[in-house]
């Protein structure tokens, strides 16, 4: 995955890519060259005693060490702009792509795995590719580039390599592996540490109430006795890594020296040739440990790419028409044709048969208990979902073939949650009709009873809201919600058990205001109270994700059982009656 | 509720001022970079490592012997050297003659620097390379070497077991905490703000431990051990080397401060980034229905090309460390080799002394660099190591009473004497509140949002303290009992509906975790949960995980009521208990908790009044005061308070 993952986004990147591999190759070129010069200072220039060959040969690497510097300095600019704009790239083809979802995908995620996956895990994918253009790039053209060098210096000492750098890469691999899995244990721990205490403080009440604060120590101290003995294990394999490679490095040198100082005595080697191979050998060395450790961040990184291709090759179950229709037939009103829907995998429809209709200036009201699919009915017709079985029509027109944007600017929605946005009361009142002027917003506001609290707020309109709307109550954020989908002025609303955040008083209020305002639009409510669908032209009773009665409030109460133990349940005989 | 939403509640109709910093699950934790007081935290960072001591007094002694020993290494690989390059000048010297008789010749040829060279040499004209003599050297090489990372290892052994044993007492130490601090505290905190700090911040100091005690203690002797070899072959090359380092540093603080002020760029667009992401994906739903998909793209692809530029300036920047550093330490490298060669050409210095000297300036200015890129780390750890401390040294509940409640078999008399309390010093809340809640009665709070009827529920558990007057259970003042028998007695079910991961029946029996199945089978009938429980794909097993999701509010409502109707309590408190459950299940669950009710004292706060309409005892509270109380239908008659609050509830048209 991580390897298609890069494939695909490094595409666009192919030449910085180049000129960092092209600028690496020169620059590792330069750093290798320096110890030969070096072993030339001291062959031709110190043991001659040439001091004026010293001096220019100082010069001579004064240059590569110039050259050297200029071209890492330029393959970490390459490298850089390449990986943040790889990063940049996948958040932005994340992003796009999770906005064509539907509810059920998103769902299916759930919006923070959604949100991590578009930040961190794009972010481990990126340092990842930044430390590949930066120092992996490098590590085996050092190796390649070392081993040819230290083999040029003298062929009789290259058996040498051949021992040394797999005793190293074996070292280190076998560390290294023990060390991987046991960072994934960590994590697992650490979560698991993170999510028990996360549950202590968000359910510090109810632990307290039912004084179980022990049991909560108890588990807790399991949880970090666990998270401890792994992070000892992995920290004392942790502890081998350094000195495991430095004996290596030092006992290769010792080796270099031991051997090398017999050719010399023989004859078969110069004195600057043997300092020159002990130079590259630890460069080598160092080149393997790199490319070593780098390899660590490779497991972390391929986890996160698995979490981004997975959202990436996940498409959405509501595809916009190819041929969109983008007027309505009719009247735009709201029908429901036998609709059925099953969430994929489940036995059970959420919907079965459920048939209804909304004309303009018609309110229908559905009823049910909690898991009736009463919301799940609702989104069907701004299609956050698609049904599985039946149609949904809007004006006429099966929603799965009209425009998107002629099906949802014909629908004002309030969702059960009443989600605000970041930004003014003004901003988020203009949501749906960003050229709505102020009067609208107010009238608006007066209609959803919300225009007493908005002006009393020092700044009214401009008043601040925070993210989700956290800095005002649910009731003001309930009322706000409506406020923004009557600024809209849609055909159809809907009003997803929009009131019960407010006191029945409002609730009364509001909703006699709402008569003018909806007397040509088609609504659809789901409700609890019944007290607020009295008056609707039409209610609908679910149960279980079927129909079970159907007619006005009197029709009902007069035949649907299930609707009279939801009314017996809110309202006194005499006040029902 | 919490206190800073009962807050809120009183004052209704009012935004809290300031937008804000986003307090989403990525917002935290990335504030607070600097630390306020670097030195005594710090020093009380090492100062946790105390029960550690020997283990921490034997890592510093085998660092010195293991740093000691490797500094000794290029010294004798030097010395192997000389061997080696003197073997070579004996051989072509005519055997017999004396090294005197060379250095005479050279002379006499008129190549000072020759004879010079030779001068320094340790010659034996006529003998090859000394193989014994080097072998000596190179056999002691080896020892030390071996030495030194036996110690090495020894020292990083020992030095993780006591980090990560100092990490384990300072989780617990916190942990435990969060039993001991009053609820004001955790109320008066955002909650991504205290979880921040006990995940977060630990976790980030625990890394910080371990990566910089080692590498810093390392690091600095072996600059101090290299600097002393230096001085000690050649102080004239010492200097030549040392003059790089105030350039290094100089030029890696130069760099790093750029870089600081980038990367807090890059955090700030990071974290605009992450709460837009946040909010286009929470509102999913809305921004399509309301057509907004291509304006929240624009402003994606905007706050993205910002992170871009940002994290793209920081990442250049700060990644030309490592090649300015190499650089620089390529420019002492080739100082030295010049300068080295010059003199030992001139008989000044011996050869294996350059090749030490180079390695030594490698040596040296790899760990200077390594301390330089872990001043950030260090200040990061320390940051958050005040952030743990604050919470740490936060005042705890006062001192638990001693007094013991009578036995059981006595059902919840609850009384409140002239009772007063205010969150805020000067914001009255509950002045002189007397109530009297007789043994199996059915006390009903109902009141607009922000009368009080929450902090009544926050009082009798104890969750806050009275300022004035007492509460009394079964005629023992509560504030003289051991907060857990208080707790004991009281099954409490609340609007927040928190269930921990673990199965359905661990989360039932959380109440009473020695229940029988049948027990909880029981309970879970009685509630209505064992009605959805069997759609579950894996029943009373069925894993919550940590948001609950899987069940609907509703369901993981009546699972808190399952939890309650389990334990059994003398008291029950019931907050809003049922407003997430539609009213025709609201009405089974009632029946079963009237059945559950009968015998036992209970508290039921609804905003629904169908609800409390078959209380014994209704309190109408407004203001912190109770200002009417009776049963529903005298209340009613009253035509007060209650009546109109029930006037305003059935309002709606009826037909």
């Amino acid at each position: 995955m991580l390897v298609r993952l890069l494939q695909r986004s490094l595409r666009p990147y192919a030449r910085p890519l180049l000129a960092v591999v092209a600028l690496q190759l020169v620059g590792t070129v330069a750093v290798l060259y320096l110890p030969s010069l070096n072993a030339d200072i001291i062959d031709e220039g110190v043991a001659r005693a040439d001091t004026a060959y010293v001096l220019r040969t100082g010069l001579v690497m004064l240059g590569v060490s110039l050259l050297q510097v200029v071209c890492t300095v330029a393959a970490v600019w390459f490298g850089a702009r390449t990986a943040m704009s790889v990063g940049r790239d996948l958040r932005g083809q994340l992003f796009t792509h999770v906005g064509s979802f539907s509810a059920r995908e998103v769902a299916g995620f759930g919006a923070p795995s959604l949100i991590t996956r578009t930040t961190n895990d794009v972010q481990q994918v990126q340092m990842l590719v930044l430390t590949s253009c930066t120092m992996l790039v490098a590590a085996p053209i050092m190796m390649v580039g070392g081993v040819l060098m230290a083999v040029r210096e003298d062929l009789g000492l290259s058996w040498l390599l051949a021992v040394s750098v797999p005793a190293l890469c074996l070292a280190v691999g076998l560390v290294v592996s023990r060390m991987v899995p046991g960072f994934r244990r960590m994590q697992v721990r650490i979560d698991e540490v993170n999510r028990v205490l996360r549950e202590q403080i968000s359910g510090v009440r109810v632990v307290r109430a039912f004084a179980r604060e022990e049991h909560e120590t108890a588990r807790f101290g399991v949880a970090n006795a666990e998270l401890t003995a792994v992070a000892v294990t992995v920290g004392r394999w942790m502890a081998l890594m350094f000195p495991t490679v430095l004996l290596i490095l030092n006992v290769s040198s010792v080796a270099v020296l031991w051997f090398g100082g017999q050719r010399v005595d023989q004859g078969l080697m110069q004195v600057g040739a043997l300092t020159a191979f002990l130079a590259y050998l630890l460069q080598i060395l160092m080149a393997v440990m790199m490319a070593t450790f780098m390899l660590v961040l490779v497991p972390r990184a391929s986890v996160c790419a698995d979490r981004i291709v997975e959202v990436l090759d996940t498409a959405s179950s509501v595809v916009p028409p190819r041929q969109p229709v983008r007027a309505f037939a009719g009247p735009v009103g709201v029908e429901l044709r036998d609709v059925e829907l099953t969430h994929p995998g489940a036995s059970d429809p959420v919907l079965r048969d459920v048939s209804l209709v909304v004309r303009p200036g018609q309110t229908v009201a559905i009823v049910g208990s909690t898991g009736a699919g009463k919301t799940t009915l609702l989104d069907l017709v701004p299609r956050l979902f698609d049904v599985t079985g039946g149609a949904v029509l809007v004006g006429g027109v099966d929603v799965r073939e009209l425009d998107p944007d002629v099906l949802h600017r014909a629908l004002g929605l309030v969702p059960q949650r009443a989600f605000l946005f970041s930004g003014t009361v003004a901003s988020n009142l203009r949501y749906g009709r960003q050229d709505a002027t102020d009067d609208e917003l107010w009238e608006a506001l007066e209609i959803a009873q919300a225009r007493e609290f908005v002006a009393a707020l020092p700044e009214g309109l401009d008043a601040p809201v925070t993210q989700g709307g956290t800095n005002l109550s649910g009731g003001q954020r309930q009322r706000l919600a409506i406020a923004r989908a009557v600024v809209r002025r849609p055909a159809v609303y809907l009003f997803d058990d929009a009131f019960s955040a407010l006191d029945l008083a409002t609730d009364a209020r509001l909703r006699a205001a709402l008569r003018p305002v909806t007397r040509s639009s088609a609504v659809l409510v789901v409700a609890q109270r019944v007290s607020s669908i009295l008056d609707a032209d039409a209610i609908l009773v679910l149960d279980g994700g079927a129909v079970v009665g159907r007619g006005t409030h009197d029709e009902l109460l007069a035949s649907c059982a299930t609707y009279q133990e939801i009314v017996a349940s809110q309202l006194t005989v005499q006040e029902v009656a | 509720m919490t206190a800073v939403q009962g807050r809120r509640m009183q004052e209704t109709e009012r935004i809290s001022a300031g937008p804000g910093p986003g307090r989403g699950p990525l917002g935290g934790g990335m504030v607070g970079q600097r630390s306020i007081d670097f030195g005594p935290s710090a020093r009380r960072v090492v100062g946790r490592l105390r029960p550690e001591r020997a283990r921490v007094l034997a890592v510093v002694a085998l660092c010195v012997v293991s740093v000691g020993l490797s500094v000794l290494g290029p010294r004798l690989l030097g010395r192997a050297t000389d061997l080696i390059f003197s073997g070579l000048f004996s051989r072509r010297l005519p055997a017999g003659t004396t090294p005197e008789q060379a250095v005479e010749a050279a002379r006499a040829a008129g190549d000072d620097d020759r004879a010079g060279l030779l001068a320094q040499l340790d010659l034996v004209p006529g003998q090859g390379v000394d193989t014994g003599a080097v072998g000596r050297v190179l056999l002691l090489a080896l020892a030390v070497y071996l030495a030194a990372s036996v110690f090495a290892w020894l020292q990083a052994f020992l030095l993780n077991d006591a980090v990560q044993r100092t990490v384990f007492r300072l989780r617990e130490e916190v942990a435990a905490k969060l039993h001991r601090l009053p609820l004001a505290y955790t109320d008066s905190q955002p909650r991504g703000e205290l979880l921040s700090r006990v995940t977060n911040d630990i976790d980030n100091l625990s890394s910080t431990l371990q990566q910089t005690l080692s590498q810093l203690l390392t690091s600095l002797l072996t600059v101090l051990g290299v600097v002393g070899m230096m001085l000690w072959i050649s102080p004239l090359l010492a200097v030549v080397a040392l003059v790089t380092v105030p350039l290094t540093v100089l030029v890696s603080g130069l760099v790093m401060k750029r870089s600081q002020g980038l990367f807090v760029d890059q955090w700030r667009t990071t974290g605009r980034l992450n709460a837009h992401v946040e909010e286009a994906f929470t509102g999913h739903a809305l921004t399509k229905v309301f057509g907004r998909r291509r304006q929240v793209e624009q402003v994606f692809d905007g706050e993205n090309e910002q992170l871009f530029r940002a994290s793209f300036g920081a990442q250049f920047v700060s990644g030309l460390i490592m090649p300015v550093a190499t650089f620089l330490g390529n420019l002492s490298y080739v100082a030295i080799a010049v300068l080295g060669g010059v003199r030992v050409a001139t008989g000044a210095m011996s050869l294996g002394e350059v090749q030490a000297f180079i390695q030594y300036s490698r040596q040296f200015s790899q760990p200077l660099t390594q301390v330089a890129s872990m001043v950030n780390l260090l200040q990061s750890g320390v940051a958050s190591a005040e952030r743990v401390f604050e919470l740490l040294d936060a005042a705890e509940e006062p001192p638990e009473g001693r007094a013991a409640l009578p036995a059981a078999g006595a059902r919840g008399e609850v009384v409140f004497d002239d009772v007063s309390f205010r969150y805020e010093p000067d914001v009255p809340l509950i002045e002189g509140l007397s109530l009297v809640a007789r043994p199996g009665q059915t006390v009903a709070i109902v009141g607009p949002t922000g009368a009080g009827k929450t902090t009544l529920v926050n009082l009798v558990l104890r969750f806050y303290d009275v300022d004035a007057g007492r509460i009394m259970l079964d005629g023992v003042d509560i504030a003289a009992l051991r907060r857990s028998d208080l707790r004991g007695r009281i099954g409490m079910v609340l609007q927040d509906t928190w269930l921990f991961g673990g199965t359905i029946r661990d989360n039932i029996a959380y109440g009473r975790p020695a229940a029988s199945e049948d027990e909880v089978l029981a309970a879970a009938r009685a509630t209505f949960v064992d009605r959805f429980v069997h759609a579950l794909p894996d029943g009373y097993d069925t894993v919550l995980d940590e948001d609950g999701s899987g069940l609907s509010a509703g369901e993981r409502q009546l699972v808190t009521l399952a939890r309650a109707f389990l334990s059994d309590p003398a008291l029950l408190i019931l907050d809003e208990a049922t407003s997430s459950v539609d009213t025709r299940t609201e009405l089974l669950v009632q029946q079963a908790m009237s059945a559950l009710r009968s015998d036992r004292t209970s508290f039921v706060i609804a905003h629904r009044l169908s609800t409390v309409r078959d209380a014994d005892l209704i309190l109408v509270m407004a203001a912190g005061r109770i200002v009417e109380q009776g049963r529903h239908e005298d209340l009613l008659a009253r035509g007060g308070a209650y009546a109109e609050l029930h006037e305003a509830q059935f309002a709606a048209p009826v037909v």
